[in-house]
């Protein structure tokens, strides 16, 4: 079998293997227990039955997650640069960033409530949370892992400092920022729905899907709740898929492990 | 003519660890121009500190070193790098290419800093082309190292180090990294180049290397233990013509084999 062909068809071999065994166990189960596992003929017409709330609430998540991806991006770019200029300000600094990496999102929501108000601004602020460390641990350590050999035949040649950042450093830095990159696509959205829950409002239809969850929860639509989970997982595929797009664009020309799209 | 370099009674001794290292113990050299030289011994020999001396890249802690007329004793940390950058190429036993970077812009790094940034980029690119075609390259121009053997990237190197038009060119272990072959590719080129009159000191560990050159220094614990030209020099382009015709022969065997 050709190679693509066999790329695209055996993961749809397993998702329709796995279908088969959800349905399986949901009609092994007695009538009164099936509510517990909805089959996926029925998360299937929860979705169509909710398609608009549930496609009105998925841009709204994305524009918070894509929000908050963004604004990490942004900073940790500038701050990974600040971080790799010396191993005092990494010592200065690192603890203080792994701290707010570790504070969990509930627990910070209400503070950003307080702050910056519910809705859009605080599902931004906490995806921003969330999703910077991994950028700034990997650029940075992208920054200061530049081939010594090279580091010193910059030096050799007499290359300024900025010099020496912008032709070496950075570019040997790219495939290390992609990881964090696509570290931060994942859980952006993850992010994103967790804020919701903490930190969301529905005003003027500004409810993500983690609000949505929320309300299917406290109704009881277990169905519509798997179509939810269903919802984020795409939304989690389609920014992976842009970043992936991007790493690609950036680094095939050059970088090994691009060197050959189909390996 | 006075010679390029001019060494008298070098020492170095690092007294960085518990006890002081006397790595280099007097020695005594004059390099004309036009030499091609080969700085060889085992590994603790002192040859690379040697090597670093005359690259500029570490002071003598005794003795004289003029290049090219100057002495560096003279000179402060950036005129010495300012002398490094004028009158020497240096070129490494790992080639140390960037890899986002094409051959051309590669062989350009070293124009880029210090007294070239005067210079226009058109003729600093057609210096670096220039340099291209000494190595045979000029083909290549717009390849990235990956997409060039490992033969082709250490003549991209070679060109690198050409390309500020340095008095002397230094290589380290420069074939250290290249099967037998491909190193007979990269002596082909030093010796041409020496051919045109550029005076190469190149560090190696092979005797059949070291053959390619016109002179041996053979050094052992600090000191130059012999110091003698070259009987029988090898020539890249026999030794290329005897390596073809043995593959070809035994591409004959090859094909026959199953026939038979």
């Amino acid at each position: 079998m050709r190679r693509p062909l066999r790329r695209l068809l055996l993961p749809l071999a397993t998702g329709l293997l796995f279908l088969g065994a959800w349905q399986g166990v949901h009609l092994s189960l007695s009538d009164d227990l099936r509510f517990l596992l909805p089959s996926p003929g029925m998360v299937g017409d929860a979705w169509s039955e909710h398609r608009d709330l549930l496609l009105r609430a998925t841009v709204n998540t994305a524009q918070g997650a894509l929000l908050g991806f963004s604004l990490a991006v942004a900073v940790s770019a500038g701050l990974s640069i600040l971080l790799s200029l010396s191993a005092s300000v990494r010592s200065c600094l690192y603890p203080y960033l792994m701290a707010l990496q570790m504070t969990p999102l509930p627990i910070l929501a209400p503070i950003c409530v307080i702050w910056v108000g519910a809705g859009l601004r605080s599902v931004a602020l906490l995806t921003f949370v969330i999703a910077f460390f991994p950028l700034v641990v990997n650029t940075t350590q992208g920054l200061i892992a530049t081939d010594r050999n090279l580091v010193e035949l910059f030096q050799l040649y007499r290359a300024r400092r900025w010099q020496q950042l912008l032709l070496l450093r950075i570019p040997a830095a790219l495939p290390y920022f992609f990881t964090g990159l696509r570290i931060a696509a994942t859980i952006s959205p993850i992010g994103a729905v967790v804020a919701e829950m903490n930190a969301g409002s529905s005003a003027g239809d500004g409810g993500g899907l983690g609000f949505q969850a929320v309300i299917f929860a406290s109704q009881a639509k277990y169905a519509a709740l798997f179509a939810t989970a269903a919802t984020t997982c795409l939304l989690g595929f389609a920014l992976n898929a842009a970043v992936l797009g991007l790493a690609w664009a950036a680094l095939h020309a050059w970088h090994d492990a691009y060197e050959r799209s189909d390996r | 003519m006075s010679p390029v370099v001019k060494i008298q009674d070098l020492h170095k001794i690092y007294e960085s660890g518990e006890v002081p290292v006397h790595a280099v113990r007097g020695v005594s050299l004059e390099i004309q121009r036009g030499e091609f030289i080969a700085l060889m011994g085992a590994s603790g020999s002192g040859k690379s500190t040697l090597m670093n001396m005359l690259g500029c890249l570490d002071r003598p802690t005794r003795g004289t070193y003029e290049l090219d007329g100057i002495n560096i004793d003279e000179l402060d940390r950036n005129e010495l790098a300012d002398l490094r950058n004028q009158k020497l190429g240096f070129v490494f036993q790992g080639f140390n290419l960037l890899a986002r970077t094409t051959a051309l812009e590669n062989v350009e790094l070293p124009m880029l800093y210090g007294r070239h940034r005067k210079v226009s980029m058109e003729k600093i690119r057609e210096r670096a082309m220039h340099c291209l075609e000494i190595v045979g390259l000029a083909n290549r121009f717009d390849h990235f190292p990956n997409q060039l053997s490992g033969g082709q990237q250490q003549r991209v190197a070679i060109a690198r180090g050409l390309v500020n038009e340095p008095q002397v060119l230094l290589a380290d272990e420069p074939t250290g990294n290249l099967d037998s072959k491909t190193s007979v590719e990269v002596m082909g080129v030093f010796q041409k180049l020496n051919d045109q009159g550029i005076t190469i000191v190149m560090v190696t560990h092979e005797l059949d290397i070291a053959k390619y050159c016109r002179r041996n220094l053979i050094l052992r614990d600090g000191v130059v233990v012999r110091d003698e030209l070259v009987a029988d020099r090898t020539i890249a382009e026999e030794e290329m013509q005897r390596i073809k015709a043995a593959e070809a022969a035994a591409k004959l065997t090859h094909q026959a084999k199953p026939g038979s």
